[in-house]
């Protein structure tokens, strides 16, 4: 079902084999479809240990004691350990607020919060040590919303606050909050035909990874440890570990293990130090592996929110103005909530042209669980309520909605509400018109000679209609990501680049630190290698921490920044073998003292061509090696008040049509088609390209029809920490995925690329919600949408 | 835990008697994902997987006996024909590897309302066959469920079986879940007719502290069938009718407010299924009394 069709030609190849804009095909794919990759849960070590954790059992309470001497008792216990047995005197930890303790101090702020680990000789006896721990609470009153968060006298999740944060929030149980306020909304909306508002709550998705949390820690000879680990970024869980460790940073060595998925789930350290703690205590490698309960509580989850917007628009479908307010639950500890308030409100408005904007979003501190990083980062919470808006408004005025949209697309030069010119191609409306011309799935598709086919029709096999109450109905959506870490943060990656010839042949080595979790880095890397050297044979290394960072696996910006360091790595390395070749045979031709030689097919050749030497001529017994930081353009802060800056690095668009069918008597709904065109700048590997899109649209059509972590609103216990009742799209929930992938090059970025990976994971879940209130005439204002909203039964 | 592996039916039965509190396992569909999560550590845990016959069915003049190990798998390629209600919520069962595994007995043994095979068993009117040292007895299916999450078995029995009339008239079953596979069940229904007794017998599953049948509801079909002589002549069932049938059925349950969904939710479904199961089974004995007649 997948067409590309791109003006510049997607699938266009490198004169080099296996180069950029190829679909070569992962190293890891064949083992992790067989079963044969081996996934960090899967390592072993000779006499090693298990580590547990004890998590609490309530969501906000005083610890009154705890009594470890049950479980240090167990036969088999090699240790247990609390707060009190931490090294030093650095014992939280966090990505930009280090408010998290490593366990629980005198206080449990959210359900799961880990107060004791213990390592033990077996799986079993660790669990059972740890649940003869006995934690006595004394428990407190809840912060589980706005409303007990910030009411007079409401309990303090985090006392005396020294954050960069703590100044400038009006209340201590707000995290962070970010207005924007660009040109006069209040006049504006006198100007405007119509008004609409609405107000919009999306649940808490999780990430869901099916690689649960895992790691080994190797005590070394040195007093230090190696710690193996599946993470989203080595060197940021380092800065995190070392302190608490008492150690410096050399002597916590770190290995990337096979990662089973992240989704932003990893961002955050789970059993990072818990592992070297106890490995550090016991003298033993100790293996710490979540199941699938207890990683519900080992990560943070999407940020829920309310929102609540107003649009107004002239009768012509011009937008006058957009006002809004989003309200993040951060829960518990502070995670990556500032950066995802930032990400909030400066894409709330969508990819839509609008000069008198009002904006806050907020996210607060509760003793729900810890939200943070996921795919979409803020944006998609966003998308969800704008482009609500953008169909109510559309119906207010009688126009289409596509049509509306179109009218008000964005484009190259457009400024967004924080002032920001948007200074690559933003092809809104081309997405727009793409995904309106793609041809629509047949009626009634669920029909065969046989009668119905039930598979295809809501319900699927739980056989629950044969076509009654079955409406299709069709919805649109499009949204804007930005791509990178933002608000001035200094977001570069390193990479290290060998060339030297091995066998006759040249070889290039690339050594990055970049976590591979899934999105298919390592290949693209050897793409980039074998497009600037010329040489077919290249080997990625395992990521570690003996080479420099290469940031976050995250904010679509692998590909685009440690790719970004590859290239220029590998230019660094070409410029110097052109110079030994200058030296060895530049009196051989004089194309040599010209510009513009290549490295192509293991030669240097002229740009015409023109084969000079064999590369491995020219390096004999040289090896060419050099490691390089590369940085994107530098970004800056929103304004603290106005919420102006040139705050973002690139922005990318995907736009979707759902095609639903909804049983509407039982509220079941089967999405018969989900299409996608996205704008990719250039595809490096355009398969990898495809599965992106496709990925994150099924993982935006979970958060529309089923993904959520259901917290109790009175004790703000998660209710349902398990695959059993945490659904996600299977396979026959998953629709055809028409893919149309445009490419049109962003000038500031390596080979033109933008960052893929999260865009697509914004408007699905709007398009389906769209075309599930197509079908029914419901207003529809949560997600997931359940069977009971679809029924009054709720 | 001490884990018993009796060689066969005999040393099953010795085992259970001697220690009534160990837990049977065949599939391990269900008890695995207990033990795994810590909510049930048995003192003994009982393989039965040495007793092969367990996994065996015979298909008989009326009725096939079931054994209780016998995967969903086999029960969707095999007995389609004899069982059909049974077979179309063993699709629904999980995934292919968990139907490859699971079966009848498991589900009977847990006794969860939101077992699969619940609402199709009670629809048919299945026995289990239950047996211990001191015997062999069968308990009507009527009869079986006795709690959340509770049966009739003694704690020295263990189920070996289960016999199911082979259907003599249309059968149905429809589950609702919140997504289109591989889910459990919100709540379910299962509805046979029984031309040759001239009834009509439901199963609700998941919406009452036990898997129930809807007695009114069926008391008020089969008078409405049998005053209209509808068996006999073919007939429509009036609109007004199916609607009475499925508020019955809807009154027939006494769900809950939980994760998977609301108390109101769950009634409301348990109605549509009803009425739709109806429609399907009644219009499918009017096709076939069609085509029969046809023949004559």
């Amino acid at each position: 079902m997948t067409a590309v069709g791109a003006p510049t030609g997607i699938s266009q190849g490198s004169r080099t084999r296996g180069g950029v804009g190829e679909s070569t095909l992962r190293p890891d794919g064949v083992l992790k479809v067989t079963g044969a990759f081996a996934y960090a849960s899967d390592m072993w070590h000779e006499d090693m240990l298990w580590g547990q954790i004890l998590r609490s059992t309530v969501a906000h309470a005083e610890i009154v004691s705890v009594d470890t001497s049950e479980a240090l008792a167990t036969p088999g216990v090699y240790a247990v350990m609390t707060y009190d047995d931490l090294p030093t005197g650095v014992r939280h930890y966090g990505l930009e607020i280090r408010d998290t303790p490593v366990l629980a101090h005198g206080k449990v702020r959210h359900h799961g919060e880990p107060v004791a680990i213990v390592a033990a000789d077996h799986p079993e006896t660790a669990r059972r040590a740890a649940a003869r721990i006995t934690v006595e609470y004394r428990e407190l009153p809840l912060v589980t919303d706005e409303a007990s968060a910030t009411a007079p006298g409401a309990v303090l999740v985090h006392e005396h606050r020294t954050d960069h944060h703590a100044a400038h929030v009006p209340h201590p149980n707000i995290v962070h909050r970010q207005p924007i306020v660009r040109g006069d909304a209040d006049a504006a909306a006198g100007r405007a035909d119509v008004i609409v508002t609405g107000d919009y709550s999306f649940g808490m998705q999780d990430q869901a990874f099916l690689g649960p949390e895992s790691g080994l820690a190797v005590p070394g000879e040195d007093g230090g440890v190696d710690l193996y680990i599946a993470t989203q970024w080595l060197h940021s869980d380092l800065r995190q570990i070392a302190p608490v460790l008492g150690l410096p940073e050399d002597r916590v060595r770190m290995t990337l293990s096979g990662v089973g998925g992240a989704f932003g789930g990893r961002e955050d350290l789970s059993m990072q130090i818990h592992a070297c703690l106890l490995a550090l205590r016991t003298g033993k490698p100790v293996k710490m592996v979540y199941n699938r309960f207890e990683s519900f509580f080992g990560h943070v989850h999407r940020h829920p929110a309310r929102l609540h917007y107003e649009h107004g628009a002239t009768r012509d479908g011009r937008l006058t103005h957009v006002r809004c307010r989003i309200v993040l639950d951060g829960g518990a500890y502070a995670s990556a909530s500032p950066a995802v308030v930032g990400n909030a409100a400066s894409l709330s408005v969508g990819p839509y042209v609008c000069d008198d904007v009002d904006i806050e979003a907020l996210a607060l501190y509760s003793n729900n669980p810890p939200c943070g990083a996921m795919r979409g980062f803020g944006a998609v919470q966003a998308c969800f309520a704008y482009e609500a808006q953008m169909d109510k408004v559309a119906r207010e005025l009688g126009l289409d909605p596509v049509e509306f949209r179109r009218i008000n697309a964005m484009e190259q030069g457009t400024l967004m509400p924080t002032g920001q010119s948007v200074d690559s191609p933003a092809p809104v409306a081309e997405l727009l018109r793409r995904i309106k011309a793609m041809p629509m799935p047949p009626e009634r598709q669920w029909e065969s000679s046989e009668g119905a086919d039930v598979r295809q029709l809501p319900g699927g096999l739980s056989n629950t209609t044969h076509g009654e109450g079955v409406v299709r109905g069709v919805g649109y959506a499009v949204g804007i990501k930005n791509v990178g870490f933002s608000e001035g943060f200094d977001d570069y990656s390193t990479a290290r680049v060998r060339l030297e010839a091995a066998g006759g042949r040249p070889v290039v080595t690339v050594h990055t630190a970049m976590a591979e979790v899934g999105q298919g880095g390592v290949t693209v890397h050897a793409q980039i290698a074998r497009t600037e050297l010329g040489v077919t044979q290249v080997t990625i290394e395992p990521a570690d921490t003996r080479v420099g960072s290469a940031g976050s696996t995250s904010a679509s910006r692998q590909t685009y920044v440690t790719g970004g360091a590859v290239k220029h790595a590998c230019e660094q390395v070409r410029e110097r073998v052109l110079d030994i070749g200058r030296r060895r045979f530049g009196s051989h031709h004089p194309a040599w003292a010209g510009a513009g030689l290549l490295l192509e097919g293991g030669k240097v050749v002229t740009d015409g061509g023109e084969v000079l030497a064999d590369l491995v001529d020219v390096l004999e017994d040289e090896v060419i090696e050099v490691e390089r930081e590369w940085r994107h353009r530098p970004t800056e802060p929103f304004d603290p008040r106005t919420g102006q800056g040139n705050g973002h690095v690139q922005y990318s668009f995907a736009a979707h049509r759902a095609v639903v069918e909804v049983d509407t008597e039982l509220g079941l709904v089967k999405v018969v088609e989900l299409a996608c065109a996205q704008d990719v700048g250039k595809a490096l590997n355009p398969l990898s390209v495809i599965g992106q899109i496709q990925g994150g649209t099924v993982q935006g059509l979970g958060i529309a029809l089923m993904e959520e972590v259901v917290v109790d609103p009175v004790t703000a216990e998660v209710k349902n920490p398990s695959f059993t009742d945490y659904l996600l799209p299977t396979i026959l929930d998953t629709p055809a995925l028409p893919v149309d992938v445009l490419e049109l090059a962003d000038d500031h970025a390596p080979y033109g690329l933008r960052g893929v990976g999260e865009a697509p994971t914004l408007s699905s879940t709007l398009a389906v919600l769209a075309a599930v209130r197509d079908a029914t005439g419901l207003a529809l204002d949560r997600t997931p949408v359940r069977p009971e909203h679809l029924t009054g039964t709720a | 835990m001490d884990f018993l592996r009796p060689a066969d039916w005999e040393e099953a039965l010795a085992a259970k008697a001697e220690h009534p509190t160990a837990v049977p396992i065949a599939g391990g569909t269900d008890v695995m994902v207990e033990i795994n999560f810590g909510h049930r550590r048995p003192e003994y845990l009982m393989d039965l997987g040495r007793v092969g016959d367990l996994a065996e069915w015979e298909v008989g003049e009326d009725c096939v006996r079931l054994g209780a190990a016998v995967p969903y798998t086999r029960i969707m390629e095999h007995l389609s024909a004899e069982l059909p209600g049974l077979a179309l919520a063993s699709h629904t069962v999980a995934s292919p590897q968990i139907r490859n595994r699971g079966g009848v007995g498991g589900n009977l043994g847990t006794a969860s309302p939101a077992g699969d095979a619940h609402p199709a068993l009670l629809a048919a009117g299945a026995e289990v066959e239950a047996a211990s040292v001191r015997g062999v007895r069968r308990i009507p299916i009527d009869a079986f469920y006795t709690g959340v999450k509770r049966n009739a078995l003694e704690p020295d029995e263990l189920i070996r079986a289960v016999h199911v009339a082979k259907a003599d008239g249309p059968q149905q079953f429809s589950k609702v879940g919140t997504r289109n596979a591989m889910v459990i069940a919100v709540c379910a229904f299962g509805l046979a007719l029984h031309p040759a007794t001239r009834t009509v017998r439901t199963g609700i599953g998941s919406a009452a502290p036990t898997p129930v049948r809807a007695g009114a509801a069926e008391e008020f079909l089969n008078a409405v069938l049998e005053e209209g002589g509808l068996w006999e002549n073919g007939k429509i069932v009036t609109p007004s009718a199916v609607k009475r049938f499925a508020e019955l059925c809807a009154a027939a349950c006494d769900p809950i407010d939980d994760v998977r969904g609301t108390a109101d939710y769950r009634r409301h479904a348990v109605g549509v299924m009803a009425r739709r199961t109806f429609t399907w089974t009644w219009e499918s004995y009017r096709g076939a009394r069609r085509t029969t007649e046809g023949a004559v």
